[in-house]
């Protein structure tokens, strides 16, 4: 045991390698922050505007959500996944139900099944477009802001016609779907979908050969593939570093082994590469949108809902099931102990692991820099604490 | 009662030369911002203030009223001398400018009571309107470091830092800019340049295109607008150097922002569109263009160069420091002085010289303009996008 430095003793000589032998300044980033996306608080240490040493701090958002879980029967756990990535609902809601349908062992109706990947889709152009909104304003990009958001509005009503929420969906249930789809829904849904490709055109056109986006997205926070696997890392910082890892080809679920779409990947697993990887996805669940609509339109009939009992009572046992959130892997594991409440609900929460690589994305780059790259991890803080 | 000439040419109207000139100056400063912001709402498919008078003309005017009754927040910590200065040496160093800024030409006006008085439409003819300039716009810098560095905040520090770099970078070429001009017109008078515009019968800016460009360039990283405006970079530094500022103090770096912007695009406007001619000022088929006064040339093309500024604010991201310095350092400051050489070469000939130059110059951009957009297509360039998708099927 060393004894602790202690009054009296002589202040530790200063480090050396900066300039006039001064120290590194040490600035508060967040969590009150413009470009911290909600309350993130990084504590830099910085020589001149070079970061040192980034460490993330969070728990600013944390609301005890998984030992909330255990409180609630399992119907009721599915609004709660709403508030973890609250941009992208859908996809919580599904990898919940999964899990659940895993451990019951309950089948899911076809027609149920497209519905939800047309949901998870939408909601994944959805949270892309807020990322993209969010990632160019970091960068003083401000215009690709108000033209997403105006895509986004679309799909936030079509959400609202058919679940009546918005952004908290709760719009599947263990099982299959609480509503079917309304009258009409589809062809507004197509309305949308067609158009789309010339919008993701209109975002390209202001970012993607623009010189200074350029500048200031290429070789910065390089995350290589082998150290996203290391840390768990998935998504398209995953993907933007080669390797083609998405749930929907690797452990499929639903109905997307009958879906027709492909996988982007970058190469350099720059910012840049993740921003072209996200466009691309964009393009990538434009499709699968417009196939899930043929599909409906063909089979307009068909149960929603699978034989799900009126207690919801897994046996005893574990299970975990993940689905390809907007932002990564998104999992659940489930403890039960065969009653009506889980016994540990664990959330495997894509933002939280992804943001573990902050501060070796941020190292050695400038302070400008740091919000590229909180940007390009694209974290929702509602996630990373829970 | 008799007014002497000296007193009336001396005291009087210089005395309220002035006071129209700074009063117009910041109210336009006011109306700027509200035909910003509904410009650029008009960029990004939303409506931007609509509610305050007509179209939401006078929102800027509920906005100072605002300010100015919003309480002033000082930081217990900052030094309060300073932090108080601070504002006041960007404000005033900005309209102080407005002096030798020519808005018309000669004009003759009948005053009840005095008889006729012939005076230009600019506060002074300063002959070395140029140097005062320039001299007087890098004040204004001061203000900011020194905001930054009396807030006591380490953001507000890091964004004067970041200011008083981008200054000397952007001096340099702006500087090197300024003097081609002076190389063409032979003169540091701003009336004088645009005299001699009139008679070479040439616009500046056709054999000092680069000029213009180095010069506008620099003139938007000094105002510290988008995409160089990292000294208050919203989305790193907070608000940067004015982020513990607040209320009126506030309004002032903004009101000396818009006045800088107004500063530079007048300048840009005399120094190489001819000040307050009219398009081609020589061809008499065009003369019924003359009813239009002088001034009214002058505001135009100023307004057009505001245009220039919201345009870049609705299209750029901002540049990182570094990336901003090397602009500055490794690109513009080499092509400046390379563009001096030309210049310098060519006054040799005259005006002759210079037109010859400015048919080389503006052949060579038009041409430059086909070539760029017939090979490099938006098309082609999403054709050419880095990432393929690769199929995966597990």
């Amino acid at each position: 045991m060393s004894a602790p430095a202690g009054i009296g003793e002589p202040e530790p000589p200063p480090d050396d390698h900066t300039l006039l032998g001064l120290r590194e300044m040490e600035l508060n980033f967040g969590p009150q922050h413009p470009s911290t996306h909600g309350v993130l608080r990084i504590i830099l240490k910085v020589d001149g505007e070079r970061i040192v040493s980034a460490r993330p701090e969070i728990g600013y958002l944390h609301r005890g959500t998984e030992k909330l879980f255990e409180t609630e029967t399992y119907p009721m756990v599915i609004p709660h996944t709403d508030r973890l990535d609250y941009v992208a609902a859908a996809t919580n809601n599904h990898a919940y139900c999964l899990t659940v349908e895993k451990m019951l062992g309950l089948e899911v109706p076809k027609k149920a099944q497209y519905i939800r990947v047309l949901l998870d889709e939408m909601q994944r152009i959805s949270s892309h477009l807020l990322w993209l909104a969010t990632a160019g304003i970091d960068l003083g990009a401000m215009t690709p802001f108000f033209y997403t958001f105006r895509e986004r509005e679309v799909i936030l009503d079509l959400f609202e016609e058919y679940c009546g929420a918005r952004l908290t969906l709760h719009c599947m249930r263990i099982g299959g779907l609480l509503e079917d789809l309304t009258p009409g829904w589809i062809q507004k849904v197509r309305d949308f979908t067609v158009p789309f490709e010339a919008r993701i055109d209109e975002y390209e056109d202001l970012l993607t050969e623009n010189r200074i986006w350029k500048l200031r997205t290429i070789g910065v926070g390089v995350l290589n593939a082998a150290r996203c696997v290391e840390m768990g890392v998935t998504g398209p910082p995953l993907r933007a570093a080669g390797l083609a890892w998405d749930v929907r080809r690797a452990i499929p679920y639903e109905v997307y082994p009958e879906l027709d779409f492909e996988i982007p990947v970058g190469k350099n697993a720059d910012t840049y590469d993740r921003y072209l990887v996200r466009m691309a996805e964009l393009r990538q669940s434009r499709r699968i949108v417009l196939q899930c609509c043929d599909w409906l339109e063909k089979n307009p009939e068909g149960p929603i809902r699978g034989k799900t009992p009126r207690v919801i009572k897994p046996p005893v046992g574990e299970a975990y099931a993940a689905v390809e959130a907007p932002k990564g892997e998104l999992g659940f594991y489930l403890v039960s102990n065969g009653t009506n409440k889980p016994y540990r609900l664990h959330v495997r929460p894509p933002s939280f692991i992804n943001l573990q690589a902050l501060p070796e994305m941020a190292k050695g780059h400038l302070v400008s820099d740091l919000v590229a790259v909180i940007g390009t991890i694209d974290i929702v803080l509602g996630e990373v604490d829970r | 009662m008799e007014i002497s000439p000296s007193l009336l040419n001396n005291v009087l109207i210089p005395i309220v030369k002035a006071l129209v000139i700074v009063n117009v100056m910041a109210v336009m400063s006011g109306v700027l911002t509200i035909i910003e912001r509904r410009s650029l709402a008009f960029l990004q498919v939303r409506k931007g203030p609509n509610r305050v008078g007509w179209e939401g003309s006078l929102q800027w005017v509920a906005d100072t009223v605002k300010l100015l009754f919003k309480e002033d927040v000082v930081p217990e910590k900052a030094e309060h001398l300073i932090h108080y200065l601070a504002p006041v040496l960007v404000v005033v160093p900005a309209l102080t400018v407005f002096a030798v800024i020519p808005w018309g030409p000669e004009m003759t006006f009948r005053v009840p009571g005095i008889g006729k008085i012939t005076t230009g439409a600019y506060a002074t003819d300063l002959n070395v309107g140029l140097l005062f300039i320039l001299a007087v716009t890098s004040i204004g810098i001061y203000g900011i470091i020194l905001a930054g560095w009396a807030s006591n905040s380490k953001y507000a520090l890091l964004g004067g830092l970041r200011s008083a770099a981008q200054l000397i970078s952007y001096e340099v070429p702006m500087g090197f800019a300024v003097v081609s001009v002076i190389l063409m017109s032979r003169s540091l008078s701003l009336v004088e340049i645009i005299e001699a515009q009139r008679r070479m019968h040439l616009w500046f800016v056709f054999p000092g295109l680069l000029a213009f460009f180095l010069y506008f360039l620099s003139g938007v990283a000094e105002t510290n607008r988008v995409p160089f405006d990292l000294p208050e970079a919203e989305s790193e530094l907070v608000a940067g150097f004015h982020t513990e500022y607040s209320g009126i103090k506030w309004s002032f770096f903004f009101l000396g922002e818009y006045a800088n912007m107004v500063t530079v695009s007048a300048i840009a406007t005399t120094l190489f569109f001819g000040g307050w001619l009219r398009p081609f000022p020589n061809v008499a088929a065009l003369s019924f263009l003359d009813l239009i006064p002088g001034i009214v040339w002058f505001l135009a093309k100023i307004f057009v160069f505001m245009l220039v500024y919201i345009w870049f604010r609705g299209t750029f991201p901002r540049y990182r420091f570094d990336q901003l310095m090397d602009l500055g350092w490794k690109t513009l400051i080499p092509l400046a002085l390379v563009n001096l050489v030309v210049i310098a070469i060519a006054a040799l000939g005259g005006t002759r010289g210079l037109q010859i130059l400015a048919w080389i110059l503006c052949g060579g951009f038009a041409l430059a303009v086909v070539v760029v957009t017939r090979t490099r297509s938006r098309k082609a360039a999403r054709a050419a996008r880095p990432v393929t998708p690769v199929e995966v099927r597990a």
